[in-house]
C-alpha cells in the first residue's frame, strides 16, 4: 500500500497548475470577469482547446481511442488544479462526454449537463451540447433547450438558465444517433449509454444497487468534489498569505491565535475531504464517493467562508478573489449530489452493513 | 495512489487473523475497571501472548502498513486493547529504542515486550499541562544519582507501574527546553507516592505522583543531559501517529451499531437523524484512509517517524469521536441518562470522550502545531 501520489502523478499535476498559472493566472481570472460581465462568453475557447491538447479531457479515455489510458486517481489531481485556478467552464460535464460526444475529448465542444436541480442549467448560452437524465439515453447533443431564458447567476463565471424540461424527463432532446459516434468508446454499439465510455465506468446508465447512481453521475460527483477540494486549498492558501502579511496592533494577525485557528481549521477540512476524494478515485465506490462529495462541499464552502473572515473588510469587495471561491463552491455544492442526497445514501449504506 | 497491500502485507494479515482466531478463545474473562492488579496481569498475559507469538515489538520495530494492519485486525477481532502497556509499548519503549545505549534497550525493552514491566508517563505537571516545558520537577545532581523532587499529574497506569518516564529539569538557569532531562524512575523508589484521581466518568485512569527526593541512578537517564525535551519530542510524534487506528475501526462498528439501534426503536425514520449518522460515516470513512495516507507517508520518510500529519488527523479524530456519542445519546433518548442499560456502554464512552480533545495535546494546541509548523503562521498572541 502506497497512497501517496507517484512521481508520475506529480509530476501531472505539476504540468498542469505550470499551464494554468500561464494561461489563467489572477490577471486572467480577473479579465474573465469584467468580460463576463460586459455579456461576453465566459469560456475561453482557445484555452479549452489547449486544455485539450494537454489531454485535460481524454484522460479517461484508452489510447486506442486517442485518449490517455489513466484513471480517476490521475483525473481527480487534474482537477483539483483546475479548481484551485478557478477555471471556468464545464469542465466535469465535458470531460464525461469525452468518447461519446464528438469533440468533446480534444476540447473542440462546451459539455454541460442536467447537474443541478430546480430546473436551472449551466452555460446555457455557451454550451455545444448537454448530458442528462439518469437513466439510459442520457447524452443529448445539441444546445441545452433553454425556454424560460437566462437566470442571473450568483457567480459572475458560471452563467445559468432555466432548462426547459426538468431533469430525470423521460424526453431527451436530441437523439440517440448523434451519440453512436462514440464507436471509439469502451462500450461499442451502447449508444444509448450515456458517460460509459471509460472503461472504470463501463455498464450501462441507472445500473447497480436501488439508488445508487449511474456511474456517470457518480464520476461528475467525484470529478466536481476534486475541484472544491482544490478550492479549498487555495482559500487556505490566500488565507495564511494574508494573515501572514496583514499586520494590526503591532504585528501580523496570523500571529494571533483566533486567526491562526481558523486558518488551521481550514486546512484540516481540507486535508481530510483531499484524503476522500483520492480514495473514492482509487476504489470507485459510491459510497466513499458520496463521503467524498459531502467533505469536499464542506471543505470548500467553509474555507471561503473563513478566508473572507479573515480578509476583513477586504474579503467583503469584489476586487477579492474570495468571493468567487465561495460562490462557485455553492455552486458545485448543488451540482451531482447534495450534502442531503449523500448523507442518505451514506445512511442507507450504514444500515446495509 | 495505491490502497491495495502487497502479497507480503496480506500474508501477513492472514497469518495475525489466524492466530488472534485461536489466542482469543484461550483468553480469561475481563477484570472490572477497578481491579487494577487483575487489569494489570490481564493486560500483561496477552502482551505476553503477543510476545510468544513474535507480534509483540510491532509498535516500533516494524514497517508503519505491518503496524497499522496488526492493529487493524486486532481490533477487529475484538482482542484486548493495549492497556496498562500503553506508555511501554507507545512511548517509553520508541524513546528507548531510538535513543537509549544499548545497555538501556536490553535491560527495558525485553521487558516491555514480554509485559512483565508495565510504565507510567511522569510529564504534565499541576503547573506545566499544554506549555509542558514549564515543568519544575527538579533533579540535583549527588553522585550517581540523581534527587527528584517534584510532583506529576495525569499519569495513566501510577498504580500498577514498575517504571516511570519522567521529565525533569536538571539545569534551572538554561533556556527552558534545554534544561529538561528524560529519566527512567523505578516506582518502588523511596519518596514517590501516587494518588488516584477520579476522572468525571467516575473510575480512576490517572493518579498524581509525588516525588520527595527520590534517588534516580545518573545511568538511568536517556539521552543526554539537558537534552530530554528533543528525546521527548520523539515520544510525541509516535503518540500522535498511529496510535488511534483501532479506535477508528472501533468507531466505525458502532456507528453502524447505532444505525441498526436507530432502525429498532425507530428513530430512524427521523431524517435529521439519518443525515447526522450519514455524516458521521463519511467522517470515520474519511478518517480512515486519513489513516493510510499518514502511514504511506511515514512509510516513506527516513526511520518510519510519523510526521506532523497526525495534528491534522488528531484534532478531527477527537471532535468526530464526540460527535459519535452525542449522535449515540440521540439515538437513546432519555436512555442516555441510564449507566447500566442497554446503551451503557455508549455512555461510558460518551463520557471518556470528553478526555479526547484534551489529552494528547488538547485541540488548541494542535491547532496552533498545524497553523504554526504546517502553514508557517507566526508564533505568539
Amino acid at each position: 500500500m502506497d497512497f501517496q501520489p507517484t512521481e508520475e502523478q506529480r509530476a501531472l499535476r505539476a504540468g498542469l497548475r505550470e499551464v494554468l498559472a500561464a494561461r489563467f493566472g489572477q490577471d486572467a481570472l480577473r479579465a474573465a470577469v469584467a468580460a463576463a460581465e460586459a455579456g461576453a462568453p465566459v469560456v475561453d475557447r482557445r484555452l479549452w482547446r489547449e486544455l485539450g491538447d494537454t489531454g485535460f479531457f481524454a484522460l479517461g479515455l484508452p489510447e486506442e481511442a486517442g485518449g490517455v489510458g489513466l484513471g480517476l486517481p490521475e483525473a481527480v489531481l487534474l482537477f483539483e488544479e483546475a479548481g484551485r485556478a478557478l477555471l471556468p467552464g464545464p469542465l466535469v460535464a465535458t470531460w464525461l462526454a469525452a468518447g461519446t460526444v464528438p469533440g468533446a475529448a480534444e476540447g473542440r465542444v462546451l459539455v454541460t449537463a442536467y447537474d443541478l436541480g430546480d430546473g436551472l442549467v449551466t452555460y446555457p448560452a455557451e454550451a455545444d451540447a448537454v448530458l442528462g437524465g439518469s437513466g439510459p439515453a442520457a447524452v443529448a447533443a445539441g444546445r441545452p433547450a433553454v425556454a424560460a431564458g437566462p437566470a442571473a447567476s450568483v457567480d459572475p463565471l458560471t452563467p445559468l438558465g432555466r432548462a426547459a424540461r426538468s431533469e430525470g424527463t423521460a424526453e431527451a432532446p436530441g437523439t440517440a444517433g448523434s451519440v453512436g459516434t462514440a464507436g471509439t468508446a469502451g462500450t461499442p454499439g451502447s449508444a444509448g449509454s450515456a458517460g460509459t465510455a471509460r472503461p472504470a465506468a463501463a455498464g450501462p446508465g441507472g445500473a447497480g444497487g436501488p439508488g445508487e447512481p449511474a456511474p456517470y453521475r457518480r464520476e461528475g460527483a467525484l470529478l466536481t468534489a476534486a475541484l472544491q477540494v482544490g478550492s479549498a486549498l487555495r482559500t487556505t492558501e490566500l488565507a495564511v498569505a494574508y494573515a501572514g502579511r496583514r499586520e494590526q496592533f503591532g504585528r501580523p494577525i496570523g500571529a494571533f491565535q483566533a486567526v491562526k485557528h481558523l486558518c488551521a481549521q481550514m486546512l484540516v477540512r481540507a486535508e481530510l475531504a483531499r484524503t476522500a476524494v483520492y480514495a473514492a478515485a482509487v476504489t470507485g465506490d459510491p459510497v466513499e464517493t458520496a463521503a467524498a462529495k459531502l467533505l469536499a462541499d464542506e471543505a470548500a464552502v467553509r474555507g471561503a467562508r473563513d478566508c473572507l473572515q479573515v480578509h476583513g473588510g477586504m474579503g467583503f469587495t469584489w476586487e477579492a478573489e474570495v468571493h468567487l471561491h465561495l460562490k462557485r463552491a455553492w455552486l458545485r455544492a448543488e451540482q451531482w449530489l447534495t450534502a442531503a442526497e449523500a448523507e442518505e445514501a451514506l445512511a442507507a449504506d450504514l444500515t446495509e452493513s | 495512489m495505491d490502497l491495495t497491500y502487497t502479497e507480503e502485507e496480506e500474508a501477513f494479515r492472514a497469518r495475525l487473523r489466524d492466530w488472534l482466531a485461536g489466542a482469543l478463545a484461550k483468553l480469561p474473562p475481563k477484570p472490572s475497571p477497578g481491579d487494577w492488579p487483575g487489569r494489570r496481569a490481564y493486560d500483561a498475559g496477552w502482551q505476553r501472548a503477543l510476545y510468544d507469538a513474535g507480534y509483540a515489538d510491532l509498535h516500533w520495530d516494524a514497517s508503519p502498513t505491518q503496524r497499522l494492519i496488526f492493529l487493524e485486525e486486532t481490533e477487529r477481532a475484538g482482542a484486548p486493547y493495549v492497556g496498562a502497556n500503553f506508555v511501554g509499548l507507545l512511548h517509553a519503549g520508541p524513546t528507548i529504542a531510538a535513543e537509549g545505549t544499548p545497555e538501556q534497550r536490553e535491560r527495558w525493552l525485553p521487558p516491555i515486550l514480554r509485559g512483565e514491566e508495565i510504565w507510567c508517563q511522569g510529564f504534565s505537571e499541576p503547573d506545566a499541562g499544554s506549555d509542558l516545558a514549564a515543568l519544575r520537577t527538579r533533579a540535583v545532581r549527588d553522585g550517581d544519582d540523581y534527587v527528584v523532587t517534584g510532583s506529576k499529574i495525569w499519569t495513566s497506569h501510577a498504580e500498577v507501574a514498575d517504571w516511570c518516564e519522567l521529565l525533569v529539569r536538571t539545569d534551572p538557569r538554561a533556556p527552558r527546553h534545554r534544561g529538561i532531562s528524560w529519566l527512567a524512575m523505578p516506582m518502588d523508589a523511596p519518596g514517590v507516592t501516587v494518588r488516584p484521581l477520579r476522572t468525571l466518568a467516575g473510575s480512576a485512569e490517572f493518579a498524581e505522583v509525588f516525588l520527595d527526593e527520590v534517588r534516580v541512578p545518573v545511568r538511568n537517564r536517556v539521552g543526554d543531559e539537558n537534552d530530554g525535551w528533543r528525546v521527548t519530542m520523539v515520544t510525541l510524534s509516535f503518540e500522535r501517529g498511529t496510535a488511534f487506528v483501532g479506535e477508528v475501526v472501533a468507531c466505525r462498528r458502532v456507528l453502524a451499531e447505532l444505525a441498526r439501534a436507530a432502525r429498532r426503536s425507530g428513530r430512524w425514520d427521523d431524517p435529521a437523524l439519518r443525515r447526522r449518522l450519514g455524516r458521521l460515516h463519511a467522517e470515520f470513512g474519511a478518517l480512515w484512509r486519513l489513516t493510510q495516507w499518514n502511514v504511506s507517508e511515514a512509510q516513506r520518510s527516513p526511520g518510519g517517524v510519523p510526521g506532523v500529519g497526525g495534528s491534522v488527523f488528531k484534532l478531527r479524530y477527537s471532535h468526530a469521536r464526540q460527535e459519535l456519542y452525542d449522535a449515540a445519546a440521540e439515538v437513546l433518548g432519555a436512555r442516555a441518562l441510564v449507566l447500566d442499560g442497554e446503551g451503557g456502554p455508549w455512555v461510558a464512552d460518551r463520557l471518556s470522550s470528553l478526555s479526547y480533545t484534551i489529552a494528547a495535546g488538547t485541540s488548541q494546541i494542535q491547532r496552533n502545531i498545524v497553523a504554526e509548523r504546517i502553514l508557517g503562521l507566526p508564533k505568539g498572541g
